[in-house]
C-alpha cells in the first residue's frame, strides 16, 4: 500500500509523531511529501 | 487542523493526484483522528482552514493500522513507535478512520 506513494505525515504531539510516521513510511519504500506535528488542545 | 498543514495539503493534493497520497495519522484518541480523517476526506468541519469545502477524498490510515503496521520493518516499528503502540487503542483508531473513509467512498 505504502511502496512508491507520497506520504502526508500528520503526526499528534500526544499521539505519535511526524518523524515517527515519515520514518516508517519511508522504510516501508515510500516517499515523504509533508510532515507535521500538531497539537490538539 | 493547523491552517499551513490544510494549505500544504491542498497544494500536494493538486501537484501529486488523489491516488499518489496517501494521509497517515498519529492522532491519540479516535476523536482527534476522526477530525483529522474528516478534513482531508470530506472538508474541514470547522470550515475555517482552505480545506473548508474541499472534498479531497485522500486515502487516510492511522498509522497503527495492522495494514500499515505489516509494511513497516519490525527493528524500525520498534524504533520510531515502540511502546505507543502498546499505550494507544490501535482497534478503536482504526476503526474511527475507516469510518470516515467509508463516508467518503458513499459521498455522503
Amino acid at each position: 500500500m505504502l511502496k512508491d506513494k507520497q506520504i502526508i505525515a500528520l503526526g499528534e504531539r500526544d499521539g505519535i509523531s511526524g518523524p515517527a510516521i515519515a520514518a516508517c513510511a519511508q522504510a516501508a519504500g515510500a516517499a515523504v511529501a509533508f510532515i507535521a506535528t500538531e497539537c490538539f488542545v | 487542523m493547523d491552517l499551513q498543514s490544510q494549505d500544504a495539503i491542498k497544494r500536494l493534493a493538486d501537484q501529486h493526484g488523489k491516488d499518489k497520497l496517501i494521509v497517515l495519522l498519529g492522532a491519540p484518541d479516535p476523536e482527534s483522528a476522526e477530525i483529522s480523517a474528516e478534513t482531508v476526506v470530506l472538508g474541514d468541519p470547522s470550515y475555517a482552514g482552505p480545506l473548508a469545502g474541499a472534498q479531497l477524498g485522500l486515502a487516510v490510515h492511522h498509522v497503527l493500522d495492522p495494514e500499515i503496521r505489516a509494511e513497516v520493518p519490525l527493528d524500525v516499528w520498534e524504533e520510531q513507535i515502540g511502546v505507543m503502540a502498546d499505550v494507544l487503542n490501535a482497534e478503536a483508531l482504526t476503526a474511527a478512520v475507516a469510518a470516515i473513509r467509508a463516508r467518503g467512498a458513499g459521498g455522503n
